[in-house]
């Protein structure tokens, strides 16, 4: 054995010289930065759970969610919420019965036919939509679906309607649909494509066939997530559907939806402590339950897609 | 020698001419491009529409005329345009380093195994996709009433700082990623520290990343109006804001003030508004667009 | 076969083309001039069954062997040898890798590298490195140089470090007036050497290189054998290189590893056999050696 193979005396000189205070703080520094998001769902939840509960003390939870009026301004107010549910409901109907074709027609076509050049001009020009503030749909929806397209075609609609709301909508969640389901469908292994293409398949069928049957659980969260943002969008509602809350199915009425009512009652002057400040709350976590499950149930399909093709 | 060509017994068993079904493969084609066509044209009708409709109104009138109920032809969107600008400033305040920060500790410290780093992503990622009316509530019950800020400024930018932060997160942590690994490896084969090399190295090098990300994100947060309706922005607001906590309108507010009008002047005065709040919009992700082409490619 | 490692007939190898081996006795390197023998005579790395794990999969083998200071060793070996894994767990550079672990003695001047009170970064400044694709920083040339003393926090001339260090790898006659230019624009083979002056400008004992000419063309390369010969006199160098020739021509040891495949079918890397350059090329005296020198495997 040679010179320098046994341990030497003496403090080894590969520790650490001077502490780094600065590292350290640092890394607090960041992780406290990384638990905002994490104080924000909780905030969330404080926010809308405590005065919900306030508000389920004086009127029960089978009332709220079981009965059919909704009347909070009146001077005996009534909240079943049933009325603001089935607007949402219609509304995302029209809406995802727009949004999940055409979505998924577009994103079919952007990620097996066209070319890339069109790729590249087609995909950004379509994400515009998604750029375009949703005050401004409201408006088109109100004055230009509703009373230059609509008026001609149902005689018979209210200036304020479902319909045109939806359908503006849908338009708006295309994007979303879109791009997340293309996201899918580029995930898919070239392999796949090649081998229904080698059995002598058409690019319909293995698109059809073999692309979106691999990419469904992705497809599903686009439509999952779509939904909830139809579910959660509020101001083309709030514009051009109305805020008269209203049990029906008929697409040509106005109706109100959860996140409408919201919009409406918390932008009016209402005293805090009363009950129709914390109807707003009790509606809200409502909205917040069933958009969070949408959430959660979507990321949970993307994980999937996204494990199955790593 | 010469080879000759046997016909084949079964002319149809070699026949490479496309047959089976031509037309329905051709439709299906022309039916997706005609899902990706509706939501293009439309995109074109209501850029043409509100175009067209606000054109009269798309003069100096718009922008140093405060807002008034009573006189369309002289009312403007003063307020609002500074409104929108104070907002958005205290939200890129707020956000920006929070965001930043986040993104770095879950892309450059978080160990992969780190169940806390997991928990954050998906909390990240269900937050992205909350309703921004909850935000609203969120602003309303804690910085609102909660915390008494009222109904100014600085609660409409906290509570836009905390809609975009996810946008923001996850635009950077992208940006962050897309710098290659072999650059950080090299500074700390340096010696450098974990915070040296993300603050000489990785940090510069995904700044083009993080600036077009954000771009877009405060472009988002421009053109929010859900959360402020519960804020107090709808409230007539005749004055520029002149502090954090000072009353506010915004630009998406004034124009929903404006759709609730039945005036035909004022509808056309939303139209011109519109006109304006898309123009700014188109330029910042004009520029966004420009820095990712400027940087793309590098490595 | 034994034409290689026969002594009395060390040219006999040459016709490449007839037996499609190489013929590496031609280019032993005869300039270090060293004439080694199987003891070190200063030790600087002390591995004693050093054992690399990736989580569960044992990467590297029980390795036990030293290097010597001032010399150059040469790790060859087929891919999937474990070689460089082994080498960037001598400045903890696999600590980056979440789940690789080290067990084992991997001393360094009789300290334990991996010993709990061990910093990483005290470590890395003793222990440079060179990677495989030139990882210049995307900024200049200077800054690229004065980076690591920076972040050290040196109390140097940095203008006169920076052209020490540039000098030192050969570099400073072809960027002296572009300083300030991006270090993107210089040719793979200058940033390479820009690497490698940038490792030098912290003063380190060690230098590791990990294929250091692997993205290389053949004129870039030999000026990099050619510096790193110069650096021996200062340096202490560990290369890995799949390049047998390059092995010959400029280390003073080469050790030589393979990987075992287990009934799994796992790949595990082993050290085969240790040596002075010349003996390991000349007359290995394990026979998975010869086969791999010889071109017959690997």
């Amino acid at each position: 054995m040679t010179t320098a193979s046994s341990a030497p005396g003496g403090l080894n000189p590969l520790r650490q010289t001077k502490p780094r205070y600065g590292e350290a703080i640092i890394k607090g520094v960041l992780v406290l930065a990384a638990t905002v998001s994490l104080f924000t769902t909780f905030g969330i939840v404080i926010s809308v759970l405590i005065p919900s509960l306030e508000f389920f003390g004086e009127i029960s939870l089978g009332e709220f969610l079981f009965t059919t009026t909704w009347t909070p301004l009146f001077a005996n107010p009534q909240y079943g919420v049933l009325p603001l549910v089935m607007g949402t409901l219609v509304i995302t109907l029209i809406a995802i019965a727009v949004a999940i074709p055409l979505g998924l027609g577009s994103a079919i076509y952007l990620s097996e036919y066209a070319s890339p050049r069109a790729r590249r001009v087609l995909k950004p020009t379509l994400e515009v939509l998604a750029g375009i503030p949703t005050v401004v749909f409201g408006f088109f929806a109100l004055e230009f679906i509703t009373q230059v397209v609509l008026v001609n075609i149902f005689p018979g609609i209210q200036v304020f309607n479902a319909l045109s709301a939806g359908l503006v909508m849908g338009i708006m969640i295309i994007p979303t649909i879109a791009s997340l389901s293309e996201d899918a469908m580029a995930a898919v292994p070239g392999g796949l494509r090649d081998g229904a293409y080698a059995l002598g398949a058409t690019k319909r069928q293995t698109a059809l066939r073999v692309v979106i049957p691999a990419a469904l659980s992705g497809i599903v969260a686009a439509f999952v997530l779509g939904i909830s943002r139809a579910i959660g969008e509020t101001m083309i509602v709030t514009i051009a559907a109305g805020l008269q809350p209203n049990m029906t199915l008929n697409p040509l009425e106005g109706m109100q939806t959860m996140t409408s009512y919201i919009a409406a009652a918390g932008a009016g002057d209402v005293a805090t402590g009363s009950i129709e400040y914390k109807s707003i709350f009790a509606v809200g976590l409502l909205l917040f339950v069933i958009t969070f499950v949408m959430n959660m149930i979507s990321i949970r399909l993307v994980r999937r897609y996204r494990q199955a093709y790593q | 020698m010469t080879a000759t060509l046997t016909p084949p017994a079964n002319p149809e068993a070699v026949d490479l001419r496309g047959h089976g079904q031509p037309v329905v493969d051709k439709a299906f084609r022309w039916v997706l491009f005609l899902c990706l066509f509706v939501g293009i044209a439309f995109l074109a009708i209501l850029l043409a529409y509100v175009t067209i409709k606000g054109w009269p109104r798309l003069d100096s009138r718009l922008w140093t005329n405060m807002p008034s109920i009573r006189r369309p032809e002289q009312a403007g969107a003063e307020s609002a345009i500074f409104g929108t600008l104070w907002v958005i400033g205290f939200t890129a305040l707020f956000a920006l380093p929070i965001g930043f920060m986040s993104a770095i500790y879950l892309e450059e410290y978080a160990k992969p195994t780190s169940r806390f780093a997991r928990f954050v992503e998906v909390n990240i990622q269900n937050l992205a996709a909350v309703p921004s009316i909850v935000y609203g509530i969120l602003g309303l019950a804690i910085f609102a009433r909660a915390l008494a800020l009222g109904q100014t400024v600085i609660t409409a930018g906290l509570t836009l700082a905390l809609l975009v932060l996810p946008v923001i997160i996850v635009a950077t942590r992208e940006a962050l990623r897309a710098v290659p690994q072999n650059i950080r490896h090299g500074s700390l084969a340096l010696g450098a520290t974990q915070w040296q090399t993300t603050w000489h190295q990785t940090m510069p090098a995904a700044i083009p990343g993080m600036a077009t990300g954000t771009i877009l994100a405060l472009s988002r947060a421009i053109g929010e109006a859900a959360p402020l309706l519960l804020l107090g922005a709808v409230t007539f607001i005749s004055f520029n804001p002149t502090g954090p906590f000072s009353a506010y309108t915004t630009l998406p507010i004034q124009i929903y003030n404006w759709t609730r009008e039945s005036r035909e002047e004022f509808q056309v005065l939303a139209s011109a508004t519109i006109v304006l709040l898309l123009v700014i919009l188109l330029a910042m992700n004009a520029v966004a667009i420009l820095i990712r082409n400027k940087t793309q490619k590098r490595w | 076969m034994s034409e290689i490692h026969d002594p009395n007939a060390p040219q006999a190898t040459s016709d490449l083309a007839n037996t499609g081996r190489m013929d590496v006795s031609a280019v032993l390197g005869e300039e270090r001039g060293t004439p080694l023998d199987d003891a070190i005579p200063q030790v600087v790395f002390d591995l004693n069954n050093v054992r690399v794990f990736y989580g569960d999969f044992q990467a590297v083998r029980d390795v036990t062997m030293q290097i010597g200071r001032h010399e150059i060793t040469a790790f060859i070996g087929p891919s999937g040898c474990g070689k460089s894994t082994l080498l960037r767990s001598f400045n903890r550079m696999n600590d980056l890798i979440p789940g690789a672990r080290v067990e084992g003695l991997l001393a360094y001047h009789g300290y334990n590298i991996y010993a709990p009170d061990v910093d990483p970064i005290e470590v890395r400044r003793r222990i440079g490195m060179v990677f495989q694709k030139p990882n210049v920083f995307p900024k200049s040339i200077y800054e690229n140089v004065a980076y690591g003393p920076k972040v050290n926090g040196m109390k140097v001339n940095m203008d006169d470090l920076v052209e020490e260090c540039l000098t030192r790898a050969a570099l400073w006659d072809e960027v002296k007036d572009d300083l300030k230019k991006s270090a993107y624009a210089l040719s793979g083979g200058q940033q390479q050497r820009l690497v490698i002056a940038r490792c030098i400008a912290v003063k380190p004992e060690v230098i590791l290189m990990d294929e250091p000419c692997a993205s290389l063309d053949p004129i870039a390369t030999a000026k990099i054998e050619d510096l790193m010969k110069q650096l021996a006199a200062d340096y202490t160098i560990v290369i890995v290189t799949h390049n047998m020739q390059q092995a010959a021509r400029v280390s003073d040891r080469t050790a030589f590893f393979t990987a075992d495949v287990d009934a799994e079918g796992v790949r595990h890397g082993r050290l085969v056999e240790y040596g002075p350059t010349r003996r390991i090329f000349t007359s290995p005296k394990d026979p998975r050696t010869e086969d791999y020198i010889s071109g017959r495997f690997g």
